[in-house]
């Protein structure tokens, strides 16, 4: 058994995703898909629609079980017998969320929490905290916004204090005010040693609040790693702004560790990113106005994780 | 509190806030209160035991609205969740999916047992208001009503749920609702008098035909209610059947009871093997 995948993983890990396969149909979901998810990290699953995200974030749910492999979620099969104890302790903001409209936001809340069999004593304060009004809980879902609708989703969600958090697009139609007490929120479960597993195709908006992205691409795991990994991995070319020297001087201060093209009244340089620092260091020579480091999106490590598979 | 009564505690506050419950305790109140003076009409003041003709009205309305008014609040509880997509947020909680086909069963079940206790009590009441005879042998039949019209409401919600779990698509499920209605309420009985009429009596015995009347939940409910006691039977028309029919009324309510417990088992049990 020592050549099983599994042991690869640290056993402490929250959620294990072993050599998973889902098959709908004649239509492969997933294929063959190896992670894990530990304690006290914030991990963005990023991919296209229908890329398996859903599918996955179902399987580790126990919602559906996998054709072949196994999942493992909190050290027990999801689906299985010890199923029902171990969603006490699992949050899920499902993509396309919908309440029973008939149902005040307060009641639907008291319902899913009696469900839970936690005290609803904390559910004023769990609404007050994801920014529902007193007024507002009183009324019944079905007069919500989005918006609405989706900051009472994150606080069913956050129901019984879970030990692991599957948000799937949790931002998507979100106005940035909204969006910016969601990540709030997220950082304080994550210091607070919760899994957190956000499910995106915003991927600018992830930048700087995540641990790890791990990649998807039709029911493939493509890349998976920190932004920094992610960057090393793909070794895109880091692009440096420069004001107030002219092109020819720039080019001749690189010579051969980057290509020089004007930008409006700016000089761009484009390097890999190991020379960056060299580059930076012959830039800083001449007399510059100012200077700006542009490293690879999110956006562009995706587009080129992506090009690399469709090549291969 | 268990699982199954939170979540038969929501679909009953649901139905009352959607004013389901009120809408069908008014029509069978409507109805119940219409057929109980048309009823009396025949029979005159001096009718013996005005109650076992209410109970024969009251019968054939049951059969025709029960199940319907059961098919309506089922079909759509499972699959309709599905595709809303309420259902994979209730099973992110710690709940079976036996537990979830259980408390929709006991939510619905008061619905309808509310509906149709305060719809025909209100004929009842009625009739006591108008001072007619009404003897303790007529009450037994009217509460022998009321308990197996709330039992055969308990059969198809039962039927519902098992079509709502088997489909993927909301408005199939409707068609086949409306179909399994039309086939119990209406088809089978012109069905089975028509073998009757082309078989003379040469193969179809009694014991066929009381087999043939267990196959259909109306009728084990119609010939509970209508040979449940001499003058009702009377009434009815079905003296001669009553005499020949040797199926007792314990007989009748396990079978509704059979009716209710097989398609509600198997709807859970395709229901917990479906991917939602």
């Amino acid at each position: 058994m020592s050549a099983h995948p599994m042991n690869a993983f640290p056993t402490n890990a929250s959620v294990l995703i072993d050599q998973v396969t889902k098959i709908y149909g004649a239509r492969a979901a997933l294929t063959e898909v190896n992670l894990h998810l530990d304690p006290g990290q914030c991990v963005a699953l990023v991919g296209h629609n229908g890329a398996g995200k859903s599918t996955l974030i179902k399987l580790m749910l126990g919602l559906i079980r996998p054709t072949h492999g196994q999942v493992r979620l909190l050290g027990e099969d999801p689906a299985g017998a010890h199923a029902a104890r171990l969603r006490r302790a699992v949050g899920y903001l499902p993509e396309n969320l919908a309440f029973h409209p008939s149902l005040t936001g307060q009641e639907t809340l008291d319902f899913y929490a009696r469900l839970k069999n936690v005290a609803r004593a904390g559910n004023t304060d769990l609404l007050a905290r994801v920014g529902l009004e007193a007024e507002a809980a009183r009324r019944r879902v079905g007069t919500y916004s989005k918006g609405m609708r989706q900051r009472l989703g994150l606080a069913q969600a956050l129901l019984g204090q879970p030990k692991v958090l599957f948000l799937d697009e949790p931002t998507t139609g979100l106005d940035p005010a909204l969006r910016q007490v969601f990540y709030e929120i997220v950082q304080e479960l994550r210091a607070a040693g919760v899994t957190v597993l956000l499910s995106s195709h915003a991927l600018t908006e992830l930048e700087g609040q995540t641990d790890r992205i791990i990649v998807m691409n039709r029911g493939v795991k493509i890349a998976d790693g920190t932004l920094a990994d992610l960057r090393h991995l793909a070794d895109l070319p880091v692009r440096i702004q420069a004001t107030g020297a002219p092109a020819g001087a720039v080019a001749d201060a690189l010579g051969t560790l980057g290509q020089v093209s004007t930008n409006g009244h700016a000089v761009e340089c484009r390097c890999a990113g190991g020379d960056k620092v060299a580059v930076l260091r012959r830039l800083t020579n001449l007399p510059l106005a100012d200077i700006a480091v542009m490293e690879p999106s999110l956006d562009e490590l995706y587009a080129h994780f992506l090009r690399r598979e469709q090549a291969a | 509190m268990s699982i199954p009564l939170i979540l038969a505690g929501k679909e009953i506050r649901d139905g009352l806030r959607n004013r389901w419950v009120v809408a069908a305790t008014l029509l069978m109140a409507t109805l119940a209160l219409s057929l109980t003076f048309l009823g009396s009409v025949p029979t005159g003041t001096v009718g013996v035991g005005a109650l076992d003709v209410v109970v024969v009205s009251l019968s054939s309305l049951t059969i025709f609205l029960v199940p319907l008014i059961a098919l309506l609040l089922s079909f759509d509880a499972i699959v309709g969740e599905v595709d809303r997509g309420t259902m994979s947020l209730l099973l992110s909680y710690p709940v079976s999916r036996g537990q979830v086909v259980l408390g929709k069963f006991l939510g619905h079940l008061a619905s309808l047992a509310f509906a149709t206790l305060v719809g025909y009590g209100a004929a009842g009441a009625a009739l006591v208001a108008t001072g007619a005879d009404t003897g303790p042998e007529g009450w037994r039949a009217f509460a022998g009503l009321i308990g197996s019209s709330i039992l055969l409401g308990a059969v198809f919600i039962a039927l519902g749920y098992l079509i709502s779990a088997l489909v993927r698509d909301r408005g199939a499920a409707g068609g086949i609702a409306i179909g399994l209605w039309l086939v119990f309420v209406l088809v089978f009985d012109m069905a089975l008098l028509g073998v009757l009429v082309a078989d003379q009596g040469k193969t179809v015995t009694v014991g066929l035909l009381n087999w043939l009347m267990l196959a259909n939940p109306a009728d084990a409910f119609r010939l509970f209610n209508l040979t449940g006691t001499a003058q009702v039977s009377q009434f009815a028309g079905m003296a001669g059947i009553a005499g020949q029919i040797h199926l007792g009324p314990v007989t009748l309510l396990a079978v509704l009871a059979g009716w209710t417990a097989l398609p509600l088992g198997a709807a859970a049990l395709i229901f917990s093997r479906r991917q939602i």
